[in-house]
């Protein structure tokens, strides 16, 4: 399901060091802890890399591999790192019968990246969801968060367009 | 004791009284806005700060609420304006934009000018405008669960309590716990999360378990991929949900709670976690709960995104740090649950009814619905239907009723196929299955479930090969991986549907393909796995001719299935001069052909169906073929001058 995660930054791992140094502020060594800790650890470093999951392991004083198991197991947690932007495609019943799978062929296309991948540029990253409840306006699409409904593939070019113009402006005037 | 409860709630009301007709200043007019996920998509967000903006700051006194889902979802966004001592009732208005906002609050809040052309209707029966009870579906609905929703501020805990919220805890408080058991027994209400178990027997279980400690959990994890109603209550009434936990709480003698939100639903993590805050400091959760002795307290916990997690020992393992792989079922949960405590599960509908029966007692709550399933359902909506969106109806009710007169049938003059009920583990019926009333039991007999009240309706152009392929797909992805079956079985199934879609496998497969969901269901621990095979089984058993025209054809009979179908230009409907399509397709496929006419690449193509959408709908040229040895010989291209 997962390819082998990229290599760790400098950034991230100041952000990985930060966050096992606090986590007994934050958190009891309790086994139920974990996936709090892990969803924390999520928001705080964006994904969960290597080092994270076994300084979390260490911490909760259990094994590595219950950590990674518990990591795989939910579709929340991620082990490649987040796109400057997240796509995430819904694939709920009512997007899919709305054409969900051509809209995600489309990101597929455009990105060239599969799901759950990020680009190389670490400028986008594709994965889907399950119903978003907002079924009245499939095929849906969550950009950072917002959601965004009627998808065509058009729109999908309309979108990363927009992205592109945003990036030469910023770097124009920096 | 029971004297200082009363007195305590008593207190307790007219200070949210008092507080929410400050906050509303009982004559200036009131704004709100649905700004439920549903809208925010629709931009409510947008049209909510036009609104504040047009108001400017000389009317910062004008209230301006966030109200959650109003449940006409296909009008988003929805703005409900009222204007107390005026001529009419509180009017709701549809598709409303920033610009219609702007008009609305100069046209009406300042001015009196309601603005009939924007009016989806009045939210009260009066004389003078047409309401949104008038319309033909509310003859069918009954609110009970949903009767909060898009009605109050959801961030505003006087609010609730200002209409009378946790009154039915308060009472429920002076009565003795058995009691309460007994008068939700008596009301007949069974869990709205799939099954339909006893709501009342559930709590006895858990009641009468030898325990030091007891634990309850709402189970708000709503994993159907085609379902929002949950968080619809979650995000737009959260307090009669917290509500309803305090009461099965005292009845069943448990000390802590949780309420199990999956993380895909952030918004309605804030509110119920804002919600839980305020009952807090209102002394509703907490020691000592508007002066009893009785003390309890929630807390939230994220769900991971596993749709297994939504099965109650799953959820639990989950809860408690584990992959969350579901367990034998006996001990029940009720008896043996969450570290090893009697622990309560139930859904967000069964404990959002509970105040409601409380309050008008099981009487009135068993007078509604069918001898074998007291209340009414909440169902989202949702595929190809005019009426996307929420709603409540008493059980018993036609599914015929529900699609053809709440949902407002088929848009675009298209022909009913199937409806598919219950998500993952429910099925699709067809049209001969319309007329069933909607229960538990009369679904579960016609190879369908009532699961979680997902609702999708499919029209001509869905084809139910592949909708079956699509709920396998998803069970075979969520499957925990525990029972070989479940976890090997569905691969199986999933790779034969695969074939089918492809126009690569042979009749006898439809026989193993059978079997194996008959051993699946048969073989699986939880019911994950047990209804599993059901949306293939249902379109077998409905929808059998179709799996033969994939396979003995190859023929995809509603011209979905990607290997099975092709786009094909037209030509004598295809106008030379013009190239709306040449422009739009997005991977350069098509060409103009020897005579002008365009042409399809078919080895380009990839069937996205943008040039059906650009081609001018009076050439309307651009058609699916299948099978594909139907698609005449490709044009080749003109030759360059
Ligand atoms: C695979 C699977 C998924 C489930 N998902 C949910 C869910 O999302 N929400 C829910 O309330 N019940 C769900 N259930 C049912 C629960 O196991 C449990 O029966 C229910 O929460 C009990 O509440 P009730 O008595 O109020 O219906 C699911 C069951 C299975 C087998
Ligand atoms: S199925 Fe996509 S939003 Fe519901």
């Amino acid at each position: 399901m997962t390819d082998f995660p990229p290599e760790i930054t400098k950034e991230e791992m100041g952000k990985v060091s930060l966050f096992l140094s606090n986590i007994n502020s934050t958190f009891s060594k309790e086994r139920s802890n974990l996936i709090p800790i892990l969803q924390e650890a999520q928001n705080r470093i964006g994904y969960l890399p290597h080092e994270a999951m076994l300084g979390i392991a260490e911490f909760l004083d259990i094994p590595d591999i219950d950590v990674y198991s518990v990591v795989t197991f939910y579709n929340q947690f991620r082990l490649n790192p987040p796109g400057k932007h997240s796509i995430r495609v819904c694939m709920g019943t009512a997007c899919h019968v709305g054409g969900g799978t051509v809209i995600m062929d489309a990101w597929k296309r455009r990105l060239g990246i599969d799901k759950r991948q990020t680009t190389p540029d670490r400028e986008f990253d594709l994965d889907t969801v399950a119903c978003v409840g907002c079924c009245a306006m499939a095929p849906v699409t969550v950009i950072d968060e917002e959601v965004q409904g009627k998808i065509s593939p058009t729109r999908v070019d309309g979108i990363l367009l927009g992205y592109q113009i945003e990036r030469k402006k910023e770097s124009q005037s920096s | 004791m029971s004297s200082e409860i009363a007195s305590a709630y008593q207190q307790l009301k007219e200070t949210s009284q008092s507080r929410w007709t400050d906050l509303i200043q009982g004559d200036k007019p009131v704004i709100m806005v649905g700004t439920a996920t549903c809208g925010r998509a629709a931009g409510a967000l947008d049209v909510l700060e036009s609104i504040r903006k047009t108001l400017g700051d000389d009317h910062q006194d004008i209230p301006v609420l966030e109200v959650g889902c109003i449940g006409h979802c296909y009008a988003e966004p929805l703005v409900i304006i009222a204007k107390p001592g005026g001529e009419y009732p509180p009017l709701l208005y549809g598709y409303v934009t920033p610009e219609i906002a702007q008009l609305l609050v100069r046209d009406y809040v300042f001015g009196e000018d309601p603005s009939l052309e924007f009016l989806l209707g009045a939210m009260e029966t009066n004389e003078l405008l047409p309401s949104m009870n008038d319309l033909p579906r509310s003859t069918y609905e009954h609110y009970i669960i949903l009767e909060n929703c898009g009605r109050i501020d959801p961030d505003n805990i006087d609010h609730y309590i200002a209409t009378g919220g946790y009154g039915a805890l308060a009472k429920s408080l002076q009565m003795q716990p058995e009691n309460v058991v007994e008068e939700i027994k008596k009301s007949g209400l069974r869990g709205r999360g799939g099954a339909g178990f006893s709501t009342g027997a559930k709590w006895q279980i858990c009641r009468d378990s030898e325990s030091d400690y007891k634990y309850i959990i709402c189970n708000a994890d709503e994993g159907d991929p085609g379902a929002f109603m949950d968080r619809a209550i979650l995000e737009s009434d959260p307090h009669s949900l917290i509500e309803g936990i305090v009461i099965a709480a005292y009845a069943a003698g448990t000390q802590e709670g949780y309420v199990y939100i999956r993380a895909e639903y952030p918004l309605a993590v804030q509110r119920v976690t804002k919600a839980i805050e305020q009952a807090r400091q209102s002394n509703l959760l907490g020691d000592n709960i508007v002066g009893s002795n009785f003390s309890f307290d929630i807390s939230v916990f994220q769900g991971s995104g596993a749709f297994v997690c939504g099965e109650e020992t799953a959820l639990i393992a989950s809860i408690e740090g584990r992959a969350g792989m579901p367990h034998h079922r006996p001990p029940f949960p009720a008896v043996n649950g969450l570290h090893g405590k009697p622990t309560i599960i139930n859904n967000v509908k069964t404990l959002a009814s509970v105040p409601r029966i409380i309050d008008r007692g099981a009487d009135w709550f068993s007078g509604i619905g069918l001898n074998a399933t007291k209340g009414t359902t909440v169902f989202a909506l949702a595929g190809k239907i005019t009426n996307t969106g929420l709603t409540e109806v008493p059980m018993g009710t036609t599914l015929r009723d529900v699609i053809f007169e709440i949902g407002g049938g088929i848009p675009e003059g298209r022909q009913f196929k199937a409806v598919q009920i219950g998500g993952p583990s429910g099925g699709c019926l067809p049209e001969s299955a319309l007329d069933l009333p909607i229960d538990f039991d009369s679904l579960r007999d016609a190879g369908a479930m009532m699961g979680s009240g997902g609702m999708v309706i499919l029209n001509e152009d869905d084809c139910m090969v592949d909708v079956a392929r699509y709920f396998l797909e998803f069970t075979q992805n969520e499957s925990c991986g525990k029972c070989t079956v479940c976890r090997l079985g569905t691969k199986q199934m999933l790779n034969m549907l695969d074939d089918i879609t492809k126009g690569e496998a042979k009749l006898e497969d439809l026989v193993t393909l059978e079997q194996l969901a008959h051993d699946i269901k048969a073989g699986s621990l939880c019911n994950l796995g047990k209804t599993a095979p059901n949306p293939v089984l249902t379109t077998l058993r409905y929808f059998r001719d179709e799996y033969e025209a994939h396979i003995h054809d190859k023929h995809c009979p509603a011209r979905r299935c990607y290997n099975l179908m092709a786009y094909y230009i037209l030509p004598e409907k295809c106008q030379r001069s013009c190239d709306a399509c040449v422009g739009t397709c997005t991977v350069e496929a098509i060409y103009q052909g020897k005579t002008g006419i365009k042409v399809i690449d078919q080895d380009k193509c990839v069937k996205c169906n943008t040039c059906v959408e650009a081609c001018p709908p009076q050439y309307n040229a651009i058609t699916r073929i299948s099978p594909l040895s139907e698609l005449p010989e490709a044009m080749p291209p003109m030759e360059k001058k």
